[in-house]
């Protein structure tokens, strides 16, 4: 695979889809470590209406109201779990449940309603992207890394993961004592006069832009894949938080780059034809790792009798 | 058309489809109760998500053998047997590695459903224009259903019940509290595995009509609205069953009526309309209810505080306060007390210096803790004790006019 196949069609997909993995995987540590995993799962599923609704204001498929309209339905679900929670007093899990599936719900119809099956915004597309079409057609080889023309014409998807990856690793690493002590014990954070609440909101925002940003290139399902499998497995791995997060990193960075090379040249191994998709292929890969983790990871052990 | 539609009067697509979605909305609310009960609602995420790949290997096998690969119950067997496979793998991660619940729901989730999209590429790529019936399986597609796939559901459906029915104690147990069923001697492990069974059951039955990301909904949303209305366990699995069979029913029959109305997703937002009424208007849990305590309790704090003020010459000038006294003819728009105002503060005011001799004294250390600022102490002591402790304070004076 010389420097003119790769560079154009195969580094910028790979690197959007490290950047995504990694940008998920960071604040899912966290999302995993105070038991809120599936708040990804519910912000991966509202992505579809805010794109929708966007769609209907702005009347075109362009990125930046789709992106706003999703981290506005993310924030809006965010606030109907807590509302329906508290109103309701109902346990987060079902509350989630019922937020997030109707709010899809409604995405769909709306879809359906406004005759914009045909169109782009199919729903396929928004549950698992296109990451192998995010090609760099500018370059011709490795040397257009130095080319300002080349890289003018670079896939916008890849500065915004970019951009995304250094804004969520910005906020973990500003933030790393507060994050750290109100995960494991927030009474005491609290003491400390640290606004839980608002860092655990904070947080949340957090993963809700890293999801956004990343559903465009790997799709909303897959971006759960991302919050969940590389920073479980780490949690197998390691005691330790700043270990943890490092093995979850390059987790994701492995799960991302085998998963596309075996999406992209593994059936041509296989003998057969056509590629498959790249972004299914990486969330499989990550839950075998967790597998392997699972069976082979050095803290895996649960200490105590499990909850009944 | 939307009443032809409520009877069934649209044709045999339509009726077929609304019979189906009640039975469907039927059994997966009574199954999804012992879920939302056992605070798993999000298992049947992992679930549905999880049958993908399954119906995705089914198609490929039955293409392979040379059948035309679209085969309901075919496909359906597929999506069981991956189903099953993704709970037993969240099962095992929950018992056997120290990740929580979520955590193993969320991986079970994302990875099978991806591994599902990849087997979709494949078949994309194996066969074009064949997969066309599959991607129904994520939404439903309930456009020329045939009378096998009606059957299908409806069997699927009662067995289901039937095994809920059979099955109802010890899941409605282990649901309910698994420390004191564990205690007991029941196998937790095992009667998990049947709740999330039979979820599985009313997943791979509803695919047709919903698809698999909608299933989730009737699993959950008509148990959180039935809770609302009742406490009690049983209650909670008809009432959701009841729900359930509504929104499937009216959802369809809505669907059926116009144009541009997906099936599944106006199932969905009958369930969630059902599920927002329970949460305002139910009766002791709901919303209203809550505030019209609130402020029912707001209203005697205020009267007794007021009350009491009067009694012992206090300027009172919070509004609501004297609204409430002006209101019962106790004091006047200046808070000034009437007559009757000035017997019922010094009534206020004795009940208050009893209740305290009450607390004082070791010999009424049960009523004593029944005090909480409101509770009349006739209701608690008989007259002979109150007259005694009024013997201790003083006896009681006329007010002076």
């Amino acid at each position: 695979m010389s420097g003119e196949e790769f560079v154009p069609l195969s580094l910028t997909p790979l690197l959007i889809g490290v950047f995504a993995a990694v940008a998920c995987a960071l604040p899912g540590n966290f999302l995993v470590l105070r038991k809120q995993a599936l708040i990804g799962d519910a912000i991966s599923h509202v992505v579809l209406p805010g794109i929708v609704v966007a769609f209907l204001v702005t009347g075109m498929v362009s990125t930046w109201p789709m992106m706003i309209g999703a981290a506005v339905a993310a924030v809006l679900a965010v606030g109907l779990i807590e509302a329906i929670r508290r109103l309701g007093r109902i346990e987060p899990g079902a509350a989630m449940g019922v937020a997030f599936t109707s709010m899809f719900a409604a995405g769909v119809l709306l879809l359906e309603q406004s005759d914009t099956s045909g169109v782009h915004l199919d729903v396929e597309h928004a549950l698992y992207g296109n990451l192998e079409s995010l090609i760099w057609l500018d370059a011709i080889g490795w040397r257009s890394l130095a080319d300002p023309v080349a890289l003018a014409g670079l896939p916008d998807e890849l500065i915004r993961m970019g951009l995304t990856l250094i804004v969520v690793a910005a906020f973990v690493w500003l933030f790393w004592r507060p994050l750290k002590l109100s995960t494991f014990d927030e009474g005491f954070a609290r003491t400390m006069g640290m606004r839980t609440g608002v860092l655990g909101l904070a947080l949340v925002i957090v993963a809700a832009i890293a999801a956004v940003a990343a559903f465009d290139a790997v799709g909303s399902i897959i971006v759960i894949a991302m919050f969940i499998c590389p920073p479980a497995a780490a949690r197998l791995m390691t005691n330790r938080l700043e270990v943890q997060i490092a093995w979850s990193i390059a987790f994701a960075v492995l799960s991302a780059v085998l998963g596309y090379f075996i999406a992209g040249y593994g059936p041509q191994m296989l003998g057969a034809q056509n590629a498959v998709s790249a972004s299914g292929m990486i969330a499989t890969v990550s839950g075998v790792i967790l597998a392997l983790a699972a069976f082979f990871g050095p803290c895996r052990k649960r200490t105590g009798a499990p909850a009944v | 058309m939307l009443w032809d539609a409520l009877f069934l009067q649209l044709g045999y697509n339509a009726t077929l489809v609304t019979i189906g979605a009640c039975f469907l909305g039927v059994a997966a609310g009574v199954t999804g109760t012992f879920l939302f009960l056992r605070k798993r609602s999000l298992v049947s995420d992992a679930i549905s998500h999880a049958t993908l790949p399954g119906v995705a290997l089914a198609f490929i096998v039955m293409v392979s053998l040379g059948g035309e690969g679209r085969n309901l119950i075919g496909l359906l067997t597929g999506s069981a047997i991956s189903a099953g496979f993704g709970l037993l793998c969240v099962s095992w991660l929950t018992r056997q590695t120290r990740l929580a619940e979520d955590a193993a729901i969320g991986a079970v989730l994302s990875v099978f459903f991806g591994f599902g999209v990849v087997l979709l590429t494949v078949i994309q790529s194996m066969s074009s224009g064949r997969q066309a019936g599959l991607e129904g399986f994520l939404l439903g597609s309930t456009a020329g259903m045939l009378w096998s796939d009606a059957i299908v559901i409806a069997v699927g459906g009662a067995l289901t019940l039937a095994v809920v029915l059979g099955l109802r104690r010890p899941m409605g147990l282990v649901a309910f509290d698994p420390e004191f069923a564990a205690a007991n001697g029941m196998n937790v492990a095992r009667i998990d595995l049947a709740i999330m069974g039979l979820a599985m059951a009313v997943t791979v039955v509803g695919l047709k009509i919903v698809g698999l990301i909608l299933i989730v909904a009737m699993l959950i949303i008509p148990p959180v609205a039935a809770r609302f209305w009742t406490d009690r366990t049983d209650r909670v699995t008809l009432l959701a069953g009841f729900a359930g069979g509504v929104s499937g029913y009216v959802g369809a029959a809505l669907s059926a009526s116009a144009p541009a109305m997906p099936t599944g997703p106006i199932i969905v937002l009958v369930g969630f309309a059902i599920f927002a009424i329970s949460l305002f208007f139910a009766p002791n849990r709901g919303v209203l209810s809550a505030v019209l305590r609130h402020l029912r309790f707001q209203r005697r704090v205020h009267m007794r505080q007021g009350l009491l003020a009067l009694a012992q010459g206090q300027p009172i000038y919070e509004k609501l306060t004297l609204r409430l006294l002006r209101r019962a003819g106790l004091a006047r728009a200046d808070g000034v007390p009437t007559e009757t105002g000035r017997a019922r503060a010094a009534k206020a005011l004795r009940d208050e210096k009893r209740w305290e001799v009450v607390r004082a004294d070791q010999a009424f250390e049960g009523a004593a803790a029944l005090y909480d600022g409101l509770r009349e102490i006739e209701t608690v002591l008989t007259e002979d004790q109150i007259g005694e402790i009024d013997r201790r304070i003083g006896g009681l004076k006329g007010v002076i006019a």
